[in-house]
């Protein structure tokens, strides 16, 4: 058996001398944000904030100054993303580039895809969606089939992508997208591809998800013609790229707090009478979030030296997501307000919003069977 | 894990393979000593590692006693190491030297209250439930009041009597009872020793065992997965089976995490936070994990025959002593809910800053 190891890990000086800097942006920023925004955590939008985080270097912190990036530690980047989901700042504009497009483009994108895109990343004013699900195709990634034919200086796209988050929004879109086909190996015929989400054939048709929300969308591609120049590193390596990529989506604090504005509302109710059997309920949620924050930092800690830690990521996730989802039930179980659409105060309207958003945090990103699998797979069970 | 973390982890790996064999762990059921285990460990100075060099000891921090505890966990070996450390831990810091040989610590109850005389060169009476390995060590530390101050006392096993009862891994867990006996030695608490000092060490202690003993059961149901055929194939190849796994290793990384910043938080100082939560975190592995391995092990992992409850009936025994899961966590619950909801973030981040 693999051993896992989660090393302990103390955030620096220059980290926590951060913390402070981000903390008072986001009182100044934020102000009166209400508690039901904040608990939208990264699935809020404000391309204006965006823009002031990226004007204060706090979007690409890692990447090199060659593209405008702020070469400061995983670390110190770890500070500012778990600052701004524990004060539930609307950081979903340019939250998937910053985690997992930007990271994408350096690794495997051409120096001319790196000196265009990833500026205006950085400054909060370039956004991406992730074009990985179909209507078909779902865990099962390999089975991609919306597919790209050559053609002279580029490609033509056809096919649809789904769930894809904020494609009514973003400007460009990383896709994964059939290029060919070969029997004997599934994993074979798969390409990365910027797309420009402005392209004409392109249609954008949002879903309305059970909250009543427009997050996710259908994405249509007819006749779409994609320029040579994005292609995103080699064509039919699409896979061991994608599968980089989706270990940046899990590896972050935003894989264990989802639900944390529910924990804060929930302690504020229960400090009115602190009854045992609710500060037991709470005290454990709290010895929970205390462990999984240190596991986040010691995955932050393997990013800053140079590891890449997919399965301690998929670990936290793991937890994390089942930590994410205890937390309605419990304070559903402790304290019991019925729902109300509109009425009732912060800890009502928060606890609805997130039992019913919460059911999608073991699904995004893989579900938990995927990543249990992969857990599995570090297990070396045969 | 710094130098001498890993030296620990191998020597003590290396020896309790070697001594805490199956027979050790049955003949120490029925009550024998294992003396050829016991003389190994304090040969190889894996008793006192918080005593300070000048007195005798390693001079080492928890960072290390977690490791030599996590690895008896892991083999479940049966002896009063963790009892021996922390009495180590409070008799060094009395100033009072620590003696040879197996120690335990008193009182172990929350409400119990042991006395110190200041006649005729120190007496003490009172007694305490449920002390660990109790009877069969060679010297008990406990915490006693005397004029109303907190003292560290050092008695003999002659001195005092011990009704003998055992956990349901069959360790000692006894009722000692001192009676005007006489003390080795007394000295009031040394810097940082509370009442509640045993408490908190004893949690401590019992996390890191845990977290080894979840380890070690994880390894084992994997291995076991892996060998085990059933309809043609090892039954590692069920998904259900992964999942359980997966499951299991997810919490045994918790624990072993928890465990770890709890043991580095002590040394930096005040740690009963970090204590409490992982106390929380790791008995919950341990109910958890303790499941799942005997599910994914079958009908053979409930006999007696097979090793893996030599584990389990200690991963049982240990979430509930010095304090369950819910004792640690209403008084989390209760801290956060004083200190209100708008410091919790504040509070957590600045207390694992290290
Ligand atoms: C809120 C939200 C946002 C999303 N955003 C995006 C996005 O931006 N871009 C994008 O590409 N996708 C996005 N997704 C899609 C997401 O990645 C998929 O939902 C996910 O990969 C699962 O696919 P599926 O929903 O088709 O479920 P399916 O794969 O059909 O799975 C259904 C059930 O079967 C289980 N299952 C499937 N295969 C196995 C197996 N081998 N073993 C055991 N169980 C299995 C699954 O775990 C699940 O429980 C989003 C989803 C949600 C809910």
């Amino acid at each position: 058996m693999g051993t896992i190891r989660f090393e302990p890990c103390t955030l620096p000086p220059a980290a926590e001398a951060l913390r402070a800097e981000v903390r008072e942006f986001l009182t100044a920023t934020l102000g009166d944000y209400s508690a039901i925004e904040r608990a939208q955590s990264w699935t809020g939008t404000d391309a204006d904030f965006s823009r002031k985080v990226g004007a204060r270097g706090w979007i690409g912190m890692t990447w090199p100054k060659a593209y405008g990036g702020h070469e400061r530690s995983a670390l110190e980047r770890y500070v500012v993303l778990e600052e701004m989901l524990a004060a539930g700042a609307p950081v979903a504009a340019h939250w998937v580039a910053d985690r997992q497009s930007g990271p994408l483009l350096l690794r495997f994108g051409t120096e001319d895809q790196r000196k265009r895109f990833l500026p205006p990343i950085i400054r909060g004013e370039s956004y991406f969606c992730i074009g990985m699900s179909e209507p078909d195709v779902g865990s099962d990634l390999a089975s991609i089939r919306a597919k790209a034919e050559k053609t002279d200086g580029g490609w033509i796209v056809n096919g649809t992508k789904l769930w894809t988050s904020k494609a009514h929004y973003a400007h460009f879109m990383i896709a994964l997208i059939r290029t060919g086909r070969d029997p004997d190996d599934r994993h074979a015929g798969l390409s990365q591809f910027l797309i420009d989400m402005g392209s004409s054939g392109i249609t954008v048709r949002p879903i309305r998800n059970l909250i009543g929300e427009e997050q996710f969308n259908e994405v249509v591609f007819e006749d779409v013609f994609v320029p040579d120049d994005m292609l995103i590193g080699a064509a039919g390596a699409g896979w061991s790229q994608v599968t980089a990529e989706l270990a940046l989506e899990r590896s972050g604090p935003d894989r264990y707090l989802s639900s944390y504005r529910l924990l804060v509302e929930l302690i504020r109710e229960i400090a009115k009478e602190p009854t045992e059997r609710a500060t037991i309920g709470v005290g454990r949620l709290v010895a929970r979030l205390a462990t999984l924050r240190q596991m986040s930092i010691s995955v932050a800690g393997m990013i800053e030296a140079g590891a890449s830690p997919a399965l301690e990521g998929a670990l936290v996730k793991e937890l994390g997501g089942v930590f994410e989802q205890d937390i309605p039930r419990i304070a559903h179980d402790l304290i019991g307000a019925a729902p109300l659409a509109e009425g009732g105060g912060d800890f009502d309207r928060v606890l609805a919003y997130l039992t019913q958003a919460s059911v999608a945090f073991s699904l995004r990103g893989g579900t938990r069977e995927i990543l249990r699998a992969i857990i599995a797979r570090g297990l070396e069970l045969r | 894990m710094n130098e001498l973390q890993i030296i620990l982890t191998e020597t003590s790996a290396r020896l309790f393979g070697e001594h805490v064999t199956k027979e050790v762990l049955e003949a120490a059921e029925k009550g024998a000593w294992p003396d050829d285990l016991w003389a190994a460990v304090e040969e190889n100075g894996l008793t006192k590692p918080l005593v300070p060099d000048a007195q005798g000891g390693a001079g080492a921090g928890w960072a290390e006693a977690f490791v030599i505890l996590h690895a008896a966990g892991s083999f479940a070996a049966p002896i009063p190491l963790a009892e021996t450390i922390i009495a180590g831990r409070l008799l060094s810091l009395a100033g009072i030297d620590t003696p040879p040989g197996p120690l335990s610590v008193a009182p172990v109850g929350k409400a119990e209250t042991l006395r110190l005389e200041a006649k005729g060169g120190g007496r003490i009476g009172g007694a305490a439930s449920a002390v660990p390995w109790g009877g069969k060590v060679e010297h008990v530390a406990v915490l006693a009041e005397k004029e109303g101050e907190l003292h560290v006392a050092l008695i003999a096993r002659d001195a005092y009597i011990a009704e003998g009862d055992r956990n349901i891994a069959g360790e000692a867990r006894d009722r000692i009872i001192f009676d005007d006996s006489p003390v080795v030695a007394a000295a009031p608490a040394g810097d940082g020793i509370t009442r509640e000092a045993i408490w908190l060490m004893g949690a401590l202690a019992r996390v890191a065992q845990m977290a080894g003993g979840i380890g070690r059961i994880l390894a084992e149901s994997v291995r076991y997965a892996n060998h085990r055929e059933q309809f043609g194939r090892p039954i590692a190849r069920f998904q259900a089976i992964q999942h359980q796994l997966a499951v299991l290793a997810s919490h045994a990384a918790a624990a072993d995490m928890a465990a770890e910043s709890a043991a580095l938080a002590l040394d930096a100082g005040d740690a009963a936070f970090e204590i409490a939560c992982a106390k929380v975190v790791t008995g919950e592995a341990a109910g958890l994990g303790a499941a799942i391995a005997h599910q994914v092990h079958g009908a053979i992992g409930f006999t007696y025959e097979h090793a893996l409850h030599f584990i389990t009936r200690r991963l049982w025994s240990w979430r509930a002593e010095f304090g369950a899961e819910n004792a640690w966590a209403e008084r989390i619950g209760r801290d956060v809910a004083a200190r209100g909801a708008d410091a919790l973030w504040s509070d957590l981040t600045a207390r694992q800053a290290g």
